[in-house]
């Protein structure tokens, strides 16, 4: 008995023991050190000292750094509600799609995303460019007199997160339509609810929790894409992850862009624990 | 209850709408790749509009020594990262699965984090241990940050494959005098075989097009595409470019396409195989 009850501790460690000490080195520790050193100030080398301070969170009412922080969140507002209107409609098609198209659909969907996406968003600025393809045919065919300017804007920069982030959305959402019960939307058809009733009363809130998993997935990387922000936007619209970026590339204040950094996880852990309240399982947040 | 008639014909409509929105989706993302693609081809090194039909850029491109090893960089990283972490997530997730003990659910709060908190904020975590340890920024660090991100996603993916798993299989092979080992290796692994083959997918997937993580971890020793392209899109893009990921486009669809064939085939060849009785 005894000779088991080891056999069975041995197996335990030698399974359990490489992922424990992989996350406790390489994300315990790390997200330990970046809350640590966000109360910490820099001196004229930009060396980190110690000396507790609040400044860095202070200067979230920096009127710029504020202003940096309201286009974020807009531009990743823009980005959810957009893939929420074109994905929660794509996710219904394919949940309701025979086994073979189901299939296909799915592989075409994730096909694109198996190409570099900064290679697919340079295209984006080929097409919509002001001496771009786009304006190209518009002007050749009279319909404008001089070229839209779409690139290098807000617009561009949130078409860029809905391109990127866009499966996000659909996966979730289709996962829950897949399976939810057919019997209850006959039911209430039977009843005599109209279709549009059926969608409103019974769809839209048993799939709630897909679209919150989307809105996560969605919304949350929607703040920190910066490499979205330079390309589409070309430094026009700077979201919170290029501040981030540029405090720990160019102006090496490490607390400061710690600070920031804490804000965002405590954003995300509001935003999910929000959704675990819901009903929301966890694991579905990160099976594709 | 409703003449079939109407009903049939607001099927038909319903049927089209939801074809024809498909469609436009799939436009949408499939637009970029079609540009990406026409304009490997063009005489013209603008990216405007099509001028004519060459193959230059391809001959270019086995002259860009610095774009392919970039390339190179990228399939190292992605490769040994996706061992790693297809090795450790399925030892985890088959060991939290077998046994219940102290200390699994901060195991699992580990694993959740890298998936929901933004890429931005691992990236810059991992930078300050990297700095702290002394570790080179190079491919190795790239490999470690890359190896972090993907563990979680193997995890749950096996995990989700081992949710539908009967143990008393594994058991009834060790009362007929299995060890642990052969258990492991010659019953539990095979079933779950479809779920790992998932999560490694996955991962190299996620590890592939990463551009945040990388672009912290990155250093001096080498460079993924990713980074290398993003670098060059500041000075504009040359179609040779475009040329290489065209043939990536190429090998991986093909790839896509070849494994959806098998997978196709053998769910058939299941069915057939129950509906004879053989099962």
């Amino acid at each position: 008995m005894k000779r088991a009850k080891k056999k069975e501790l041995i197996s335990l460690l030698a399974m359990v023991s490489p992922v424990s000490f992989w996350m406790a080195l390489l994300i315990a520790l790390p997200l330990i050190y970046i809350l640590g050193i966000s109360f910490c100030g820099t001196d004229e080398a930009h060396n980190i000292v110690l000396s507790p301070t609040l400044r860095n969170y202070a200067r979230i009412f920096d009127p710029a750094i504020a202003g940096i922080y309201l286009n974020s969140l807009s531009v990743a507002g823009l980005a959810t509600i957009f893939a929420i209107l074109i994905g929660y409609p794509f996710a219904a098609i394919m949940a309701n799609a025979k086994p073979f198209s189901k299939t296909l659909m799915y592989v075409a969907l994730m096909l694109p995303f198996w190409t570099n996406c900064v290679i697919r968003l340079y295209a984006w600025r080929t097409i919509l460019g002001s001496n771009g393809t786009l304006n190209f045919i518009l002007l050749k065919l009279g319909l404008i007199s001089k070229p839209l300017e779409i690139m290098f804007t807000r617009g561009a920069v949130v078409l860029g997160m809905v391109y990127t982030l866009l499966p996000f959305m659909v996966m979730p959402i289709s996962t829950v339509l897949e399976k939810l019960d057919r019997g209850l939307l006959e039911a209430s058809s039977d009843l005599g609810a109209r279709p549009a009733t059926t969608f409103l009363r019974v769809t839209l809130p048993l799939s709630a929790p897909g679209v919150f998993a989307g809105v996560i997935m969605v919304f949350i990387p929607a703040l920190g894409f910066f490499f979205v922000s330079d390309l589409m936007g070309g430094g026009t619209s700077q979201l919170i992850g290029n501040l981030v970026e540029r405090q720990f590339k160019e102006s090496f204040n490490w607390p400061f862009g710690a600070a920031l950094s804490v804000l965002l996880i405590a954003a995300t852990l509001i935003l999910v624990r929000l959704y675990t309240a819901s009903g929301g399982q966890l694991d579905d947040l990160g099976a594709m | 209850m409703k003449a079939p008639g109407k009903r049939g014909r607001r099927e038909r409509i319903k049927n089209s709408v939801s074809r024809i929105f498909a469609g436009l989706v799939y436009l949408f993302l499939y637009i970029p790749i079609a540009v990406v693609v026409l304009f490997s081809f063009n005489t013209s090194r603008r990216n405007i509009v099509f001028e004519g039909f060459t193959l230059n850029w391809y001959k270019e491109l086995t002259k860009n020594t610095a774009l392919l090893e970039a390339f190179r960089n990228t399939l190292i990283v992605s490769g040994t990262s996706t061992v790693i972490a297809t090795a450790v997530g399925t030892l985890a997730a088959i060991g939290m699965f077998r046994h219940k003990f102290k200390g699994r659910s901060l195991i699992d709060a580990l694993l959740y984090i890298p998936v929901v908190i933004p890429e931005i904020v691992l990236g810059i975590a991992l930078l300050s241990v990297f700095s702290i340890a002394r570790i080179p920024l190079g491919l190795g660090s790239m490999i470690l940050a890359h190896t972090t991100f993907c563990i979680p996603f193997v995890v749950f993916t096996v995990r989700a494959r081992l949710a539908g798993f009967d143990k008393s299989i594994e058991e009834a092979a060790m009362d007929l005098g299995a060890n642990r080992v052969k258990v492991l290796f010659g019953i539990t692994l095979p079933i779950i075989a479809p779920g790992i083959a998932s999560g490694a997918i996955l991962a190299f997937t996620l590890s592939i097009d990463d551009i945040v993580i990388s672009y912290f971890a990155t250093g001096p020793s080498g460079t993924t595409l990713p980074l290398k392209i993003m670098e060059q899109v500041r000075a504009g893009v040359k179609p040779d470019v475009y040329a290489l990921s065209a043939v990536i486009m190429l090998v991986t669809f093909l790839g896509v396409l070849g494994s959806q064939i098998i997978a196709y085939r053998g769910a058939k060849k299941m069915a057939l195989a129950k509906d004879k009785g053989d099962l």
